[in-house]
């Protein structure tokens, strides 16, 4: 029925994911690994829609559970930056690196 | 596989959204990494109409591509950012073996996905999309609904809290 198989999506989502996990685990900048971490749940929207059409039982369920998962990640951008924003205005810095509050 | 126009639209746009994810991990401007990865987030809501997901790719192109990226915006513009830091001496081998290692999941999850398939049942998602979210959203999933709405109070409540200027504090100082 479908031209485009049900493996091409979660393989696309997959590339995403680890897009997204390497930059989260490399970048400096903590802007940047919150957007990495927002790829990262993208991707598992792209699997959880694909599953509500292809998978072994459709139905509307995995669209309602993404836009769980879209609400949930706004509510987690919105702390992040807070956290960001208090974080820089203590430091002067956004680096990663240089957070190391808890450390000593 | 037949070449259709579906299959044409999913090729694209997932070269689209790939291109851009590639871009964020190359691009140097932190500005320009949010600007490519807005190309993923509207590519992912054509993936979502593909689905036929339209009331997804709606809420994806009005949250992602529009709140948080300026969102994420504002957070860079208000704290200053240095153009290219020194690599420090460590960072290449790490960043390999980070590589590798994500290299390694991804084959992994491949090794299990590659030839997945599930027979194609018939299913009614793609008339009156919005409607049947809707009578989900309020019939079957209220409970999870409104407690949604309970993270987002006490997320906005706690992020004015945390980005607030003491000036108590402050005060106190002087």
């Amino acid at each position: 029925m479908s031209s485009v198989p049900v493996s091409a999506f979660l393989a696309l989502a997959l590339i995403l994911f680890c897009i997204g996990l390497y930059g989260a685990l490399t970048k400096k900048n903590t802007v940047i690994v919150l957007i990495s971490i927002e790829l990262m749940l993208n991707a598992v929207n792209i699997n959880l829609v694909t599953f509500s059409k292809y998978g072994a039982a459709p139905s509307i369920t995995g669209q309602v559970f993404a836009l769980f998962s879209i609400a949930v990640a706004a509510a987690e951008v919105a702390v992040g930056l807070a956290i960001l924003i208090s974080l820089y205005r203590n430091r002067r810095s956004v680096l990663i690196d240089e957070m190391t509050e808890l450390k000593n | 596989m037949t070449l259709t126009g579906e299959f044409f639209a999913f090729m694209s746009l997932a070269l689209v959204a790939v291109i851009g994810g590639v871009l964020l991990l190359n691009l140097t401007n932190v500005i320009h990494m949010v600007v490519a990865l807005v190309f993923t987030f509207v590519s992912i809501a054509g993936i979502y109409v593909l689905l036929s997901a339209e009331f997804l790719a709606v809420i994806q192109v009005m949250i992602y591509s529009g709140a948080i990226t300026i969102m994420m915006l504002f957070g860079i513009m208000l704290t200053r950012h240095h153009g290219d830091e020194e690599e420090p001496k460590g960072g290449r081998l790490r960043k390999l073996v980070l590589l590798l290692g994500v290299l390694g999941f991804g084959a992994a999850v491949y090794f299990g996905i590659y030839n997945l398939d599930f027979q194609a049942l018939p299913n009614t998602l793609h008339e009156n999309n919005t409607e049947q979210i809707g009578v989900a959203l309020y019939s079957q999933y209220i409970i999870p609904f409104e407690l949604t709405s309970v993270i987002l109070l006490a997320a906005l409540v706690g992020a004015i809290v945390l980005a607030r200027k003491d000036d108590e504090k402050e005060g106190d100082q002087e």
